[in-house]
């Protein structure tokens, strides 16, 4: 029982199928686990006890019959931004402290209806603003491999849940960088979908054009498991495309021989640590013996990809979060004067300082007179950027680097300047201003701490993406490694 | 670029944050700061650009049918609200 | 000449009549409980999306293709962000600097019966807000949002309206052009059709535009005029005495008869429109435009014109006639029935029949005499059973007993007299009893000859034929 949670995803799958254990069994070590980890890591705001165990009863009964579906009985975890209906959602932050959602996001309902258990709702940074999970009203998540570190953000708590072995899998979001950051920094694999490819309805707005829901697991083939459950066209929500979701499983093992992987130029720059640099080549080795063959291209507008992100990201988050107002739900001032105070009280109670930074940045970006100057500026180098991805994947397949610049960092080391913060997704944001698929996968060990491998590919390539993860994982062991204390 | 108290004061109220005089400077230093970094934009020549609204391009919006979808669940709805009378939201008086 | 020109534009505010909201599966029908049609998205919960009701967007081309104005072949929604409590998401789906219509026009005919062309200047879609209740809520507003969500096509005009009377006939012309297309029902009431007037006045002979006021919310057509009328006063009498005009928004009190500003807003709005990153630009092909344009019907202007050429009636009366598609289908059933005379059947319909149903506020929908009924009575007329003057009676019998012509005519003997005989006699007796009056009008006093009709008529009880009787009293008289 106590090896339970170094199985993977898929394969506990499997294992319930087969019937060696059941799913509550399952559930119950698990949470064993997580309780007994709150107190270091507080990776969770809420965990759902009952209704997991009540899930997982029902789920074993299904096994019993034989008609389970990919992910019967499997627990997981979701990131506290997916509503979920009954329980609490939070997005990390006291204006949602209470609210308990009266419908499921798309993935919540979609993943349970593969047959996933639920055991909570994982901690993150505040309406996902943040890279490392240290802007939470919940208090921060700290990083398994060394708990003064940050996990990274804003999914810090499902990646921390996720490398602690606390669940096998956990959904995420990514805007900047919010999935992949902290899976570098924890030493899992984070996959960010194309824009479009997994449904937003019910995954509480941050920034329209630029969020993804996606996964963090133990390893690709978990990551591609949970995608194929995942992904797919949502009437709910018009920015999700139309298009067929491949079985991202069985396409794990295509050939990587001849792959084509650029590598950025502008990845390899001054702020790169040598440590994950030299952690990045070497993983960048591996696939050359896998028969990669590696081409340096350059996106010569990427660098203005962090400028670009703090325009537009702030000014979609400005006008996304005006409903929370104390009206309809949320928090709710006491004893308003008036109608205006009641806005301004429960706003600056109900958030904290780094959204309401963004915010107002958001909208100021957005106000008569600096709209060209800012935000339809940003849009055009958002065009730019993007342009210089589509030329770049006319000549390579995928490109590669490192996720972050740096390993995990100390907590309270970057909170009093917000740019060093922001700077952390410098290699991350490009992919999202573009609707690339990305993912980052473990490749090395930066003294204690785990460094992170991106690799990103052109629209609908997750399938491509994966396969080259899953290719390093094969060759590599860097995935199987557990923080001390969790293993 | 360096904001003034006033543009920052202007900006809360646009965005309806009530900002305590402790607050103000803080918020004052890093709006300044972040605009500053963001400046870095200018650098940049798009004359003849299309500025990106959507990632993906060539997209165009879904139409869906004009059906009836939806039933009352306002009961359901309106526990998560602070103050409700007679089906109503209430908010302080709103005079016009 | 009056010194000063008054400039006018309007927006109007239409409810497009569709099933479900623009962005929602929720239903649109009026006079729910509160809050009972107002789903997640409509409550701008966390993580809600909107997706586009693909009959608002129909509709709105088809109010563009009737006002001639370019179709956008892509158009783009985008938010316009403000705080109030009728706004869940804290912002309005809209359309901005792309929106579905633009450059149409409208013919307006003016008092003195020219035909002014309108310019518009574009329609556009977006979400309509909730409402606000304060009655009976000490201290508190309620908030109802059920209305929150309904599509709105926003129709502004080209500042080209020069006087209030102006501005009611363009008013008109588009409710009667959103009722013909079935895109509204202008149900004013209810909230489905409503104005702002943009109104400035300046020096006559002046180019530039002066400084503007925005009347909102008019919903009827006497307040629109009213308030513009007063507007305009008001400005001008303060440019006059050396003041300014000051660009806000007022609000028209009826019960005052004034406009008055709107109780301090906060600082002027500032909306930081950007495009709705959570909608894809709307892009309309020719299949869809043309699919649309088959279900054009025919347009009041064209109507009235056939009605002008085919039926012999004045602009003014065809115009009257085609106001709505059911007065037009209605009258129209009448000359069916009752072909020959269409200039009498427009005076009856527009006379004694919209008379009637004035008097009970029912819409021509509602009569309760059929097309046929009138005809009927028309038909009687024309074959001179009956007088015109005692049809009238004959008319609201028919109306209250729910009978018809010929019965009712038969039940009072309302029978016309027109054997030449019998008027000949009435004539003779008439003139026999008043020895006096016919001696003063042989004498000379022509206007007479009204008394002696009358008396020959109060003496056929109403039934001698008019023509007939003039005839032969005149030559009786003369003799």
């Amino acid at each position: 029982m106590s090896e339970l949670h170094h199985i993977g995803l898929t394969a506990l799958a499997a294992g319930l199928r087969e019937r060696r254990y059941s799913s509550v069994e399952l559930v119950q070590a698990f949470l064993k686990r997580i309780e007994a980890s709150q107190g270091a890591l507080n990776a969770f705001i809420s965990v759902t006890r009952e209704a997991a165990l009540a899930e997982a009863a029902a789920a074993d009964r299904i096994l019993a019959s034989g008609t389970g579906g990919a992910l019967t009985g499997v627990p997981i975890a979701h990131k506290d931004l997916f509503c979920t209906r009954g329980v609490r959602t939070t997005c990390g932050s006291r204006m949602l402290e209470n609210f308990v959602s009266p419908y499921d996001a798309t993935v919540v309902a979609k993943l349970r209806q593969a047959g996933a258990v639920m055991l909570g709702k994982t901690n993150m940074d505040e309406f996902a603003m943040g890279s490392s999970n240290e802007t939470s009203y919940f208090g921060p998540v700290r990083n398994p491999w060394d708990v003064g570190l940050v996990p990274g953000g804003s999914s810090g708590g499902s990646a921390a849940a996720v490398a602690a072995r606390l669940v096998p899998g956990a959904t995420a979001t990514d805007t900047g960088g919010s999935i992949r950051q902290p899976a570098a920094l924890c030493g899992i694999t984070g996959l960010k979908p194309t824009y479009g490819r997994v449904s937003r309805y019910g995954m509480v707005a941050f920034a329209s054009s630029l969020d993804q829901g996606g996964t963090l697991t133990a390893s690709a083939a978990d990551a591609a498991l949970m995608l194929r459950a995942m992904a797919g066209f949502d009437p709910h929500d018009s920015t999700s495309v139309e298009r067929e979701v491949p079985d991202y499983v069985a396409q794990l093992e295509q050939p990587l021989a001849g792959l084509k992987v650029g590598l950025l130029k502008e990845f390899f720059d001054t702020g790169l640590d040598p440590q994950n640099e030299r952690c990045v080549r070497e993983a960048l080795e591996v696939f050359e013996g896998l028969g990669a063959r590696l081409i340096e291209v350059s996106l010569p507008n990427l660098p203005l990809s962090v400028p670009v992100y703090y325009v537009v990201a702030p000014a979609e988050c400005s006008s996304n979060l005006a409903r929370y107002d104390g009206v309809r739900f949320g928090h709710r001032c006491e004893k308003p004067r008036d109608l205006q105070d009641l806005y301004r009280r429960s706003r600056g109670e109900g958030f904290g300082a780094e959204v309401k930074r963004r915010i107002m940045t958001g909208t100021y970006v957005l106000s008569a007179g600096y709209y060209d100057a800012y935000y339809l500026k940003a849009q055009r180098v958002r065009q730019l950027i993007s342009a210089d991805f589509t030329r770049a994947f006319a000549q390579v397949d995928v490109l590669m680097g490192p996720t972050t610049p740096t390993a995990a960092f100390a907590l309270g080391a970057k909170t009093s300047d917000p740019i060093t913060m922001y700077l952390n997704d410098i290699y991350t944001i490009g992919a999202n201003l573009a609707g690339l698929p990305a993912a980052s996968v473990p490749c090395g060990f930066a003294g204690k701490l785990p460094v992170g491998l991106q690799i990103v590919g052109p629209h609908f390539s997750e399938a491509r993406v994966l396969a080259a993860a899953h290719g390093l994982q094969r060759a590599t062991d860097w995935h199987t490694r557990i923080p001390a204390g969790y293993a | 670029m360096a904001l003034t108290r006033e543009q920052i004061e202007s900006i809360a109220a646009l965005a309806r944050l009530e900002l305590t005089g402790a607050e103000l400077p803080v918020y004052q230093q890093s709006l300044s700061s972040i605009l500053e970094f963001v400046g870095a934009l200018e650098r940049a020549d798009t004359a003849s650009v299309t500025p990106m609204a959507h990632p993906l391009p060539g997209l165009s919006q879904r139409l869906r049918p004009d059906e009836v979808t939806e039933q009352d669940h306002h009961s359901e709805y309106q526990q998560n609200a602070p103050q409700v009378t007679a089906g109503l939201y209430l908010v302080p008086k709103v005079i016009e | 000449m009056s010194a000063w020109e008054t400039v006018i534009g309007l927006e109007i505010h239409a409810q497009l009549a569709t099933r479900s909201k623009i962005f929602s599966g929720s239903a649109t029908a009026y006079g729910a409980p509160p809050n009972t049609q107002a789903n997640l998205v409509d409550l701008g919960y966390p993580g809600v999306l909107p997706v586009l009701n693909g009959a608002a967007v129909r509709m709105a081309v088809k109010l563009g293709l009737a006002i001639n104005a370019r179709i956008a072949p892509s158009s783009v929604f985008a938010r316009k962000n403000y705080f109030y409590p009728d706004l869940p998401k804290g912002y309005q789906i809209s359309q901005y600097e792309l929106p579905i219509v633009a450059q149409g026009s409208l013919e307006i005919a003016l008092e003195d019966g020219q035909v002014k062309r309108v310019g518009i200047t574009r329609a556009h879609l977006e979400e309509d807000a909730g409402k606000s209740l304060h009655e009976g809520l000490p201290g508190v507003s309620g908030i109802d949002l059920n209305r929150a969500g309904t599509p709105l096509v926003e129709i502004v005009s080209e500042p080209e309206l020069r006087s209030a009377k102006e501005a009611v006939a363009y008013m008109k012309k588009v409710h009667t052009l959103v009722r013909y297309l079935e895109i509204c029902d202008g149900n004013m009431q209810e909230g489905s059709f409503r104005c702002d007037a943009n109104v400035s006045v300046r020096r006559t002979g002046s180019e530039t535009f002066g400084t503007r006021a925005e009347i909102k919310n008019l919903n009827s057509f006497r307040f629109v005029e009213r308030a513009i009328n007063y507007e305009v006063a008001r400005q001008i009498e303060l440019l006059e005495s050396g003041g300014k005009v000051v660009q806000e928004t007022r609000l028209y009190d009826p019960d005052k008869g004034e406009t008055r500003s709107m109780r301090s807003k906060e600082e002027a709005n500032d909306y930081r429109y950007f495009p709705d990153p959570d909608l894809l630009p709307v892009v309309l092909d020719a299949a869809l435009i043309e699919s649309v344009r088959a279900t054009l019907p025919e347009l009041p202007d064209q109507k009235a014109a056939r009605f002008a050429r085919d039926y012999g009636l004045s602009a003014y009366d065809a115009a009257v006639l085609t106001v709505s598609r059911e007065l037009a289908d209605y009258y129209e059933a009448v000359l069916r029935a009752a072909p020959k005379d269409p200039k009498l059947a427009a005076n009856w319909v527009m006379g004694e029949l919209a008379g009637a149903l004035n008097k009970e506020s029912l819409e021509i929908g509602a009569s309760r005499m059929s097309a046929q009924r009138l005809a009927g009575l028309l038909a009687r007329i024309g074959d001179a059973t009956i007088s015109g003057k005692l049809a009238k009676e004959v008319f609201e019998a028919m109306w209250s007993e729910d009978s018809d012509a010929d019965r009712v005519i038969e039940e009072r003997g309302l029978k016309q007299i027109t054997d030449s005989g019998a008027i000949e006699r009435a004539i003779d007796e008439v003139m026999q009893k008043n020895p006096g009056q016919l001696a003063e009008y042989r004498a000379g006093k022509d206007k007479l000859f009204g008394f002696f009709v009358g008396q020959v008529m109060k003496a056929t009880g109403g039934k001698a034929n008019p023509a007939q009787l003039n005839d032969l009293l005149r030559r009786k008289l003369s003799a």
